[in-house]
């Protein structure tokens, strides 16, 4: 059984505290840039906001693809008053937005309120965001009509878990960053950081067209039911990596999901199964490309997604390193 | 004036043969080549000055909301769906038109009849029909069959102080203003897309999509304007008659930073006016443009539009005539949108 060994928090912390929202993932794109340039051939971004990095080798191309972007917030009007109006990129639900703090690229710090006699349903135009601006020219000093913000939430850990914002996905690129500086692989590597997944998997899209791999594993996050009274859970916290089966955007094959669980088990790698009905991931466009691409997924557990205080478990992300670094330095599953 | 006969003409999602024979007739001269695909999108290319070139796509659809026949009763009545979004509340009593032949008027309850209860509540889609003044089934027959469309009869006509009304504004003011940009010569090759089946889901788009190659697509729209309609400013998204509008986000795609700031930039050092869209509800062709292939930097510029989706939609004259400015001064510019950094930055090694 292998424990939670001790990784570089430090960079999870700086990944995850990163403004990223879709479409605006440049801060995050700059972190992994300084942390893998000394042992990659290649980074380029494309016209999706997409970072491909290439680790190569002779054999396969293998990509490797988890996303940037994290949920977040788009400004739609600036009123007289000061107060802003947004719209929700990704999936946020607006009954729990009431309160929540959200910040914007630039430092700009908001709350997000209802009017007092409001009823919230699904618009979210009856709710407003307030940074402390008297009036529309300070507002407009610190904020502009398109701009993006993201939910806070701080980086916090202790022996088991850790808590912040955006760990979906970013806890994907902390093993993608991992797994780059140690692994030694025969295959040729494209770590693909994708943009916009948070809006319907649109970065993979194009990054998928322009790699065209002969397998495709996708590293995201997936849902951890086991909050206090749910009993016969799928996942749950520190249980392990989840080996996907499928979610609302694909169905794995069995023979790379049986392959990745076969893996796991030989190197005692703790794992369980994903399978969620709701919500897609980057392996739906990315499957479906060309003339069709090998795609399994691997995911992390996280309690409490979209909400700022996201939690995983260090079991987990010990587990997702090992096992991705196993899958990629072994026979692929169409040659054992 | 091409709105006007754009506008007039009958192309209900599926159907657009009309709009696209017209299209045809009128920018054959002024492009070096065009073809229809198989599922009726019309492309034509017009070379630029400049060898090589930078690649321009312009694209508008050509379908427009509307009814289609799915029975004919035997009293000769005919029940019908809407094809694309419309809100139901706006059919009672309008006048129809079906192949461009049968007139009809569609009927329903009229208020003497309606019980107190019924008064307070809006009619269902079931509760209406077309009356083509036939006297029985076999006789309604002759003329229509199930699967026919119709479409509204307005007449294009300028009113107030500077405003257009007509059907099927949104998107036939698209199609107007790159067949008047057609007229020009650029530096750019130009690659111009009138799309089918837009208002069905970008249909005709995801086609274009599996073969398109750009350097920059541009993509020419009208927006729903809630201005004067909602008490709260914003809730407005756009407002007639401050300029096109450039969109931040919709509901398939978000649009770069660098490339919106861009074009706030050449809109002010021309002096066009120019506003954002306040608002991401929705989605264009842009969707599917956006992500063909390994991505198409894409912008939308749309001309705000009040009563969008009826039968009586309301532009202003000179955003009409702003947008097609604006979007000259992009193509004469467009080299500016290729230049720039991919987000700032790029490492090789």
């Amino acid at each position: 059984m292998s424990m939670n060994r001790d990784f570089d928090y430090s960079l999870l912390a700086k990944l995850t505290q990163a403004f990223g929202p879709s479409g605006n993932e440049q801060q995050v794109a700059e972190i992994i840039t300084d942390n893998v340039k000394d042992y990659v051939e290649s980074i380029v971004t494309d016209t999706m906001g997409n970072l491909i990095v290439r680790k190569k080798g002779n054999e396969q191309k293998i990509m490797i693809v988890c996303h940037m972007d994290e949920v977040g917030i788009i400004v739609t009007h600036i009123n007289k008053n000061g107060f802003l109006y947004y719209a929700t990129v990704g999936g946020l639900k607006n009954t729990d937005m009431i309160s929540k703090r959200v910040i914007f690229s630039n430092g700009t710090v908001g709350i997000i309120h209802k009017e007092k006699d409001e009823t919230i349903d699904k618009k979210p135009e009856k709710l407003y965001i307030d940074i402390g601006a008297a009036n529309e020219q300070e507002a407009k000093e610190l904020v502009r009509v398109g701009d993006m913000a993201v939910i806070s939430g701080d980086f916090l850990e202790n022996d088991s878990v850790i808590i912040s914002k955006a760990l979906d996905d970013r806890i994907g690129c902390f093993i993608a960053l991992e797994v780059i500086r140690t692994v030694t692989s025969p295959y040729d590597l494209y770590f693909v950081f994708s943009a916009q997944e948070e809006v319907g998997a649109r970065g993979a899209k194009t990054a998928a067209y322009a790699i065209e791999a002969d397998l495709a594993i996708i590293i995201d996050t997936t849902f951890s039911y086991d909050t206090p009274k749910v009993q016969n859970n799928r996942v749950s916290l520190n249980n392990g990596v989840a080996i996907k089966v499928m979610d609302k955007s694909i169905v794995v094959s069995p023979a790379i999901k049986n392959w990745m669980a076969k893996i796991a088990a030989a190197s005692d790698i703790p794992h369980q199964w994903e399978i969620i009905t709701a919500g897609g991931t980057d392996s739906g466009p990315i499957h479906l490309t060309k003339g069709g691409i090998p795609t399994g997924g691997l995911a992390i557990p996280v309690r409490y997604l979209h909400s700022g205080n996201e939690i995983v478990g260090k079991k987990d992300i010990t587990a997702g390193i090992d096992l991705l670094t196993a899958l990629i330095t072994t026979h692929l599953y169409f040659e054992s | 004036m091409f709105l006007k006969y754009l506008s007039e003409l009958h192309g209900v999602s599926g159907n657009e043969k009309d709009v696209r024979d017209y299209i045809i007739e009128n920018i054959d001269n002024n492009v070096d080549s065009y073809r229809v695909d198989k599922i009726g999108n019309l492309l034509a290319t017009k070379k630029g000055k400049s060898n090589p070139a930078i690649k321009v796509v312009l694209t508008a659809h050509m379908d427009e909301v509307g009814l289609f026949i799915t029975e004919i009763t035997s009293e000769g009545y005919l029940k019908f769906q809407t094809i694309g979004y419309m809100d139901v509340n706006i059919l009672v009593s309008k006048p129809v038109i079906i192949n461009n032949s049968v007139y009809g008027v569609i009927g329903s309850k009229a208020i003497h009849l309606q019980k107190p209860e019924e008064r307070k509540q809006s009619f269902l889609i079931d509760q209406l029909y077309i009356d083509i003044g036939a006297n029985s089934k076999e006789e309604a027959e002759k003329n229509v069959k199930l699967g026919d469309y119709a479409g509204f009869t307005t007449a294009f006509t300028s009113f107030g102080s500077g405003f257009y009304k007509g059907k099927a504004l949104d998107n036939r003011a698209g199609c107007a203003v790159i067949m008047e940009l057609l007229k020009q010569q650029y530096n750019c090759d130009l690659t111009t897309v009138f799309t089918v089946q837009e208002e069905l889901g970008l249909r005709g788009s995801k086609i274009i999509s599996n073969y398109l190659n750009a350097d920059l697509a541009i993509v020419v729209e009208t927006t729903s304007a809630m201005d004067n309609q909602e008490q709260d400013r914003e809730n407005w998204v756009v407002e007639l008659g401050q300029g096109p509008a450039c969109s931040l986000m919709d509901q398939a795609t978000i649009y770069r930073p660098e490339l919106i700031k861009k074009t706030i930039q050449i809109a002010e050092s021309y002096g066009i006016p120019l506003q954002l869209r306040e608002g991401t509800a929705a989605a264009n062709d842009a969707g599917n443009i956006h992500l063909a292939g390994a991505g198409i930097p894409t912008i939308t510029i749309s001309i705000p539009c009040r009563y969008i989706h009826s039968m009586s939609s309301v532009i202003s004259q000179s955003d009409y005539t702003n947008c097609i400015e604006l979007i000259n001064l992009i193509l004469n510019n467009c080299q500016e949108y290729i230049n720039l950094p991919h987000r700032g930055w790029e490492v090789m090694k």
